[in-house]
């Protein structure tokens, strides 16, 4: 698509004899307009020929084949979109062919894009370029949404390639878990979770993802039915990788709606233990540790051992104290907020 | 140490190494530069800056094709910089500037991208009523996308324009809540991954609904400050890389809670009292709030509309008490790391600044690393309108910014001066 356009010379509207009947309507920016910016004139044309369709309330096969020109230059161009779904849906055109259309887009337009970002379209990261991507993302779900189920294994498997280049593809994943919602295919989404976090254990989109399928998916019995066995999954990958913070969430997040149930956990005191035992990379160990303890947590004399053991001498006979303390101490950069749930524990007397 | 275990680095470790390469090595210079030359390094590029600015409401170049659809942004990216610097607008700018906006609007009302394109979100009451959805949440135009981001536009400027009321926030509260996720941060819509833009645009609507204490906050703070690094500045989402833009997003909620203190206060104390684990019941406002309020105090006005749902609130006031709210004093993120940063990382020389070294300026970090450098050096004031003391400011005290709204992130002087024309209307 991309060598395509470069072969082919763009020929200006005004010399098509299909447009010969339209005025085109130039953009009214007035006399002294601020932030101008300076137009290429096939852009400028392009957009002019576009406002006048527009305002004309045009449904026509070269009203949306202009729109797919406009959108090319611009993808982040809501208000052509939002007109093409108007003529979409007046010409009753087949969306199968409009999904095509889409995926072109979002590949052929990371020349376009290069100019904001060095990644291509469908990588980008900062919110601005995520103005297109969410425009973009926003239409697909329209066209997905019309054609129902039969784009269930189109959609699952477009998301799949966009996050196989961006695993953290914010409108990507939102886009995949609409699909997922509005016309299913949960059967394999497990799995695929399993795999990117496999793949990269510090993904936390699949992590964030992973909550959404077991906590939505039709298919798995919810959050109390899989609590037991994702304890175990998500305690392995602390094990593994303990400085990971995105396992220590989740781990949280499953007892989200039950913090009785985090505290008596067996698993969950144990997991800090263990890690605690190992000296190194125990910030998340502690922070949990202390957020158990304000819950109602009882630790065990080997917990306190262990904890007042990496306190300097001055350990406090409160153990909340010394795991602020300690943190102070070993996470610098959040020494003030450490010091700052310190002053706020309850006053043992 | 990563050797020892022989584990294969991941693509998050990669980059995240990259990242610290880079940014280590620019504070192993500045640390290894002579005494006298470290205050020119972490001097603010004043003029540059304004240079850079003043260029752009000029000119921009064909590469901002791609944000035809965005123009009213560009204008705000760069005026609300130029007003942090204290710089003020002339005259013919100011008109120039009025008359690109009006040619912005439409016939219904709201305000497009660009002249003549459809609305985004309206001054018009009856145009924001209508970009509402039954699920409460707002749309960020026309048959667009509901999502937080189109909430908070919708609450903040129906709150500047007075305008905010019972239909408009209906069920707003529910949308957001249902958004705030396992991890503590708040996501874009409901299951998505928390993220700190949607953090803040959740945090502050919720703030000027009067409903912030239906947000779980003791996660809500938990997860803001784990996004601070070892590279001093923020990250948008765990695992994920530093950015300079997140100096205001992350950096402004932590503004925003130090003036809801008292209701962070009661959460700790009763940790199992919050709403946000129901993602679909019924909101029942307040029930955090009874029984502690022998911990009134100056926040007093943040719990009168949680407390009891006949309680009538003026949403229109809240913004304005805000500010006049007594601050939590102790900080809990690092300011100075993170203006070290902004400062030394995210600014370009030439002009201008960056999500991080490497990356080239643009208008949108330019306006949000200005942002959170402002929001640290006023983030343990504790009167918003006085002069920083000389140690909230790092580097030379020239550079000192204006102070922002928090909640509307608009320069003081200017939120205080639109309230009051909008008072009158």
């Amino acid at each position: 698509m991309d060598s395509d356009e470069e072969n082919q010379p763009w020929i200006p509207l005004s010399q098509r004899l299909e447009w010969s009947d339209v005025t085109p309507v130039p953009q009214n920016d007035g006399p002294n307009p601020v932030v101008p910016i300076a137009y290429q004139d096939h852009f400028t044309e392009t957009m002019d020929y576009f406002r006048a369709i527009f305002q004309a309330h045009e449904r026509s096969p070269r009203a949306l084949g202009l729109t797919s020109e406009a959108i090319l230059l611009n993808p982040g161009h809501y208000t052509v979109w939002q007109f093409r779904r108007l003529v979409l849906e007046a010409l009753s055109v087949d969306l199968h062919g409009e999904l095509d259309f889409t995926e072109t887009i979002a590949k052929g337009n990371s020349k376009n894009y290069q100019l904001w970002v060095k990644k291509s379209f469908l990588a980008i990261s900062s919110l601005v370029s995520n103005i297109s991507a969410d425009t973009y993302r926003h239409h697909r779900r329209w066209v997905a949404e019309k054609l129902g189920t039969t784009a269930t294994s189109k959609e699952l498997e477009f998301t799949k390639k966009i996050l196989s280049l961006d695993a953290k593809h914010y409108h990507a994943w939102s886009h995949r878990q609409w699909v997922l919602q509005a016309l299913g295919g949960w059967e394999d989404e497990l799995n695929y979770c399993d795999d990117l976090i496999e793949e990269d254990v510090f993904n936390n989109s699949a992590w964030n993802q992973r909550y959404f399928v077991i906590t939505r998916s039709p298919l798995l019995g919810g959050l109390n039915a899989m609590r037991e066995s994702e304890v175990k999954y998500t305690v392995n990958a602390i094990i593994a990788r303990p400085e990971n913070e995105s396992s220590w969430r989740y781990l949280r997040g499953l007892y989200r709606d039950d913090n009785q149930s985090w505290v008596n956990a067996p698993a969950v005191s144990s997991i800090c233990l263990k890690v605690l035992s190992t000296k190194t990379n125990h910030v998340f160990a502690l922070s949990t540790l202390l957020d158990l303890i304000s819950h109602g947590f009882h630790p065990s004399q080997e917990l306190r051992d262990i904890v007042n053991a990496l306190s300097t001498p001055e350990s406090d006979s409160d153990l909340a104290r010394t795991v602020c303390t300690v943190l102070e101490d070993e996470d610098p950069i959040r020494a003030d907020y450490w010091k700052w749930r310190k002053s706020k524990l309850p006053q043992v007397s | 140490m990563e050797s020892e275990t022989q584990v294969v680095p991941t693509v998050t470790e990669r980059e995240q190494w990259m990242v610290e390469n880079d940014v280590f090595h620019v504070y192993d210079l500045f640390a290894n530069a002579p005494r006298n030359v470290k205050p020119q390094l972490l001097k603010l590029r004043r003029e540059k800056h304004l240079e850079y600015l003043n260029g752009g409401l000029r000119y921009l170049g064909p590469s901002f094709c791609v944000l035809d659809a965005n123009r009213p942004w560009l204008c705000y990216w760069i005026l609300h910089s130029l007003a942090l610097l204290g710089e003020p607008l002339d005259a013919g700018l100011e008109s120039k500037t009025i008359d690109f906006l009006g040619r912005c609007q439409d016939q219904e009302g709201g305000y497009g991208g660009g002249p003549g394109q459809a609305s985004k979100i309206s001054k018009l009451y009856t145009f924001l009523l209508q970009m509402k959805h039954p699920s409460g949440g707002f749309r960020m135009h026309d048959g667009g996308e509901i999502d937080v981001r189109a909430c908070y536009t919708a609450i903040s400027v129906a709150s500047i324009l007075n305008i905010l009321d019972d239909e408009l926030v209906h069920n707003v509260g529910n949308y957001i809540l249902s958004c705030q996720t396992y991890e503590g941060g708040i996501a874009g819509e409901p299951s998505s991954e928390a993220h700190g833009g949607y953090t803040f645009c959740g945090l502050a609507t919720m703030i000027l609904i009067n409903e912030v204490n239906r947000l779980d906050l003791t996660r809500l703070i938990d997860w803001l400050v784990f996004r601070q690094g070892r590279e001093c500045g923020f990250q948008g989402r765990t695992n994920k890389l530093v950015d300079g833009c997140y100096s205001f997003w992350q950096g402004g909620s932590f503004a925003l809670l130090r003036r809801v203190g008292s209701l962070i206060d009661a959460q700790l104390v009763m940790p199992d009292a919050g709403e946000h684990c129901t993602v679909s019941g019924t909101p029942k406002q307040g029930e955090i709030l009874e029984g502690t309020s022998s911990q009134v105090d100056k926040t007093s006005q943040f719990r009168q509309g949680g407390l009891n749902g006949s309680c009538r609130v003026n949403y229109n006031d809240i913004g304005h008490s805000f500010i006049s709210t007594c601050p939590l004093l102790e900080p809990l993120f690092n300011s100075s790391a993170l203006q070290q940063y902004i400062l030394l990382c995210s600014q370009v020389q030439e002009g201008g600044l960056r999500d991080k070294p490497g990356k080239s300026r643009d208008y949108y970090h330019t306006c949000y690393c200005l942002s959170g450098l402002s929001v640290c050096q006023y983030y343990q004031s504790e009167d918003d309108e006085a002069l920083p003391s000389r140690s909230a400011v790092l580097g030379p005290y020239s550079n000192q910014l204006e102070p922002v709204h928090p909640l509307f992130n608009v320069v003081l002087k200017q939120y205080y001066e639109a309230h009051e024309f909008f008072r009158r209307q």
